[in-house]
């Protein structure tokens, strides 16, 4: 892999548990010389305990009271106070990992740079347009197949970057309560382009992305009314998701998916989660053909105002179908306001 | 649980409803390393080149042989839409064959091994790959959500998780890696592995589903598929002799299986299994074959992109005489080469309804092997 550049990257954590120590010591191979962005969830009470040895600034309820007003820090609380870190950040490049996983080990035994490796792909085109066989056409040893048009070749920017779990995959309650002793053992080792219009479950867990590109297209929108402090009891990343990669699609950039691999651990039980009304469920069945027949205008070339049809489109069409959605259309408005207003004050 | 391996032959699954389909021009001498896992199966073997030569198969395989001659006589002037001199003959074999499902493979792929070292059994894994359904609707980022082990991550929609048939299984290749001329010439010494790590290929350990709407270039090495559901939209197209290109019938089959299947509801799967493939072919030999397809394939492609088949369409065949009727309207002015092209299409159409019609002729193959 080439060279990164350092300075480029912002790598921003979702403080959901207090005591980041063992953490960020067993990430600090990966994370040393970079910037990093610590957001404490509003509503957790303890102080946070982060180790000496980083280049990190915390920010915590008072902090995201100054800057978005009291009535809006709602909209960062949970899993969700990371995007105040994409709002504020200002370099190119986040990587985002959460704060239950460690460095993976590869087949051969050795720890995953997921950090270096999140921001190749982000560094290297992505290749919606056309499937590749052989999967990255741009990493060594790789690439294009025989008929794979040549036009297509060079590729379209690389927006997000989708890594991935060893040992708790990203199941949901229903499946992992199912099946309590599963995990994930399969080290699979591609990285390749999510298709254009394929629609896919982004999670929040280990993901990257070229702020400068799709920066605001990130969105804290989606709530579920009983959402807790586990991600079983959540669906804001895969409805950010969603809107990632329709805005991306039609804008013309890609979405990978594959490497990097994390290691997350035990939290949790998805039993319990069970117990709670999993509504989660229903909205995607709702969200599923709203995503699949919606067309965005052609006059939205900006991220910005993609993120605007698209809320106005989800409050058309999906607002009468649960409150959520009529919220998460309200909070896609305001998180263009608050990011049009932190990032033009410069 | 204990399991006991002793020198353990392979289960042979469908053994009764599978043809293996092999294009050869020279021997078949690659069985042998094939025998513990095709043994069982019925093979149909398409002989192109020279008829009057014979064709050395292995002992003990059960199989059906056809040269020119018996296309010849047995499709009479449908044989037109046969090629010549190309291993776009194999789709001959599609057709005479009885079976539900095909596996075709080229004669220079072998048995390929695993990271661990074992061997792997190709036809079994397409075997479970054509066996289990695809999730062509939504992108499972954890792959093929049936395997063992796997399932649909966290907000994958529960009403999709019962997925779509799969007609389609398309295979890899470890070694010598599918590439076109220019990338061959460009890159003689690459090898489908990480580089300063040979002895570890770069083997994916994944299926996947390829997404409805997508496109993607089927190369013709590895490939299963259900006969009965997709087989007439198998046809590989005029190459060869007395033809401008070569080394595109794959993919040109590839991208007509595509839009079907997109229509039909289907899935296509791609990934595991792995095959060993031994030969580099001449990438000057090459270059001269694919040279008007690298041209011809940038209009092709948004053309296949752009097909909507009509409704009405709900046979298969139906569907490829309608993408034969496009193909000669919208590509016929790229080159005329297209409407003989698509004339082929709607020969093989009606060659194949002749040959699996209830009343259609029975293929008798003079050569027939005993088992």
């Amino acid at each position: 892999m080439s060279e990164i550049n350092k300075n480029e990257v912002d790598i921003v954590i979702g403080a959901l548990n207090a005591d980041l120590t063992q953490f960020l010591n067993s990430w600090k191979p990966f994370f040393s010389g970079f910037h990093l962005i610590v957001v404490k969830d509003p509503e957790l009470k303890q102080e946070l305990n982060i180790p000496q040895g980083f280049d990190v600034d915390v920010y915590s309820k008072t902090d995201i009271d100054k800057v978005v007003g009291s009535s809006n820090s709602t909209m960062f609380s949970g899993y969700s106070c990371r995007y105040f870190g994409y709002l504020i950040s200002k370099k190119k490049y986040i990587v985002s990992i959460d704060d239950d996983c460690v460095p993976a080990k590869d087949p051969k035994g050795f720890l995953v740079d997921a950090v270096s490796q999140h921001v190749n792909n982000l560094e290297n085109p992505a290749t919606p347009l056309f499937f590749n066989t052989l999967y990255d056409p741009y990493c060594e040893g790789a690439d294009f197949v025989r008929g794979y048009p040549f036009s297509l070749r060079s590729g379209v920017p690389c927006a997000a970057s989708c890594g991935l779990w060893l040992n708790l995959a990203d199941l949901d309650a229903p499946t992992q309560a199912l099946k309590t002793e599963q995990r994930n053992t399969s080290y699979v080792d591609a990285v390749m382009t999510v298709p254009l219009k394929a629609m896919l479950p982004i999670s929040g867990i280990n993901i990257a992305f070229n702020r400068e590109l799709v920066g605001p297209a990130l969105v804290p929108a989606l709530r579920l009314a009983g959402e807790g402090k586990v991600r079983w009891e959540t669906l804001e990343d895969v409805w950010c998701g969603m809107c990632l990669k329709h805005i991306s699609d039609h804008l013309g950039y890609g979405v990978k998916t594959g490497l990097p691999y994390v290691w997350r651990n035990e939290r949790g039980d998805a039993v319990e989660s069970l117990r709670k009304k999993w509504e989660g469920m229903k909205l995607m069945e709702k969200s599923v053909p709203f995503f699949e027949s919606l067309k965005l205008p052609e006059t939205a070339l900006k991220v910005e105002d993609c993120v605007i049809e698209l809320a106005k489109a989800v409050k058309e069409q999906l607002g009468s179908e649960d409150p959520a959605f009529t919220q998460a259309a309200d909070a896609m408005v305001k998180w263009i306001q608050l990011w049009n207003s932190v990032n033009s004050s410069g | 649980m204990a399991q006991m391996y002793s020198s353990v032959k392979p289960t042979p699954m469908l053994k009764d409803e599978l043809d293996i389909v092999i294009p050869t021009i020279r021997n078949l001498d690659f069985l042998e390393m094939w025998r513990p896992f095709f043994e069982h199966y019925h093979l149909i073997i398409i002989q192109d080149g020279d008829p009057s030569k014979t064709i050395n198969i292995p002992e003990g395989f059960d199989y059906e042989l056809y040269n020119r001659n018996d296309i010849n006589r047995i499709l009479g002037p449908k044989a037109s839409c046969i090629s010549f001199k190309d291993s776009a003959c194999r789709c001959f074999g599609y057709m005479v064959s009885k079976k539900k499902y095909i596996y075709t493979i080229d004669d220079d792929c072998f048995v390929a091994k695993d990271p661990s070292g074992k061997e792997i059994n190709a036809l079994e894994q397409h075997i479970k790959n054509l066996l289990s359904p695809s999730t062509p609707h939504f992108f499972n980022t954890l792959y093929d959500p049936y395997g063992d082990g796997a399932d649909f991550v966290r907000g994958y929609p529960f009403s999709m998780r019962e997925g779509a048939t799969t007609a389609v299984s398309h295979g890899l290749w470890l070694n010598i890696p599918d590439y076109d001329a220019p990338t061959q010439l460009v890159k003689p010494l690459e090898r489908n592995s990480r580089k300063f790590d040979l002895p570890i290929f770069l083997y994916v350990d994944a299926v996947m589903t390829i997404p409805k709407g997508t496109l993607f270039p089927m190369c013709g090495m590895n490939l299963a598929f259900d006969r009965e559901l997709i087989g007439p939209a198998m046809y590989f197209g005029l190459m060869g002799d007395g033809q401008p290109i070569g080394r595109y019938d794959d993919m040109w089959a590839g991208w007509c299986v595509k839009v079907i299947c997109d229509h039909m509801g289907w899935g296509v799967k791609t990934g595991l299994p792995y095959i060993w493939h031994s030969k580099a072919s001449n990438p000057f030999v090459n270059l001269r074959k694919e040279y008007n397809g690298i041209f011809w394939q940038e209009e092709a492609i948004p053309f296949f992109q752009s097909v909507t088949l009509p409704k009405e369409c709900t046979s298969v065949q139906q569907c490829y005489i309608e993408l034969a009727k496009l193909v000669k309207e919208r590509l016929g002015k790229v080159d005329p080469y297209f409407i003989k092209l698509a004339d082929g299409m709607v020969t093989w159409i009606e060659a194949w309804e002749e040959l699996n019609s209830p009343h259609g002729t029975e293929a008798r193959a003079p050569n027939s092997g005993k088992i």
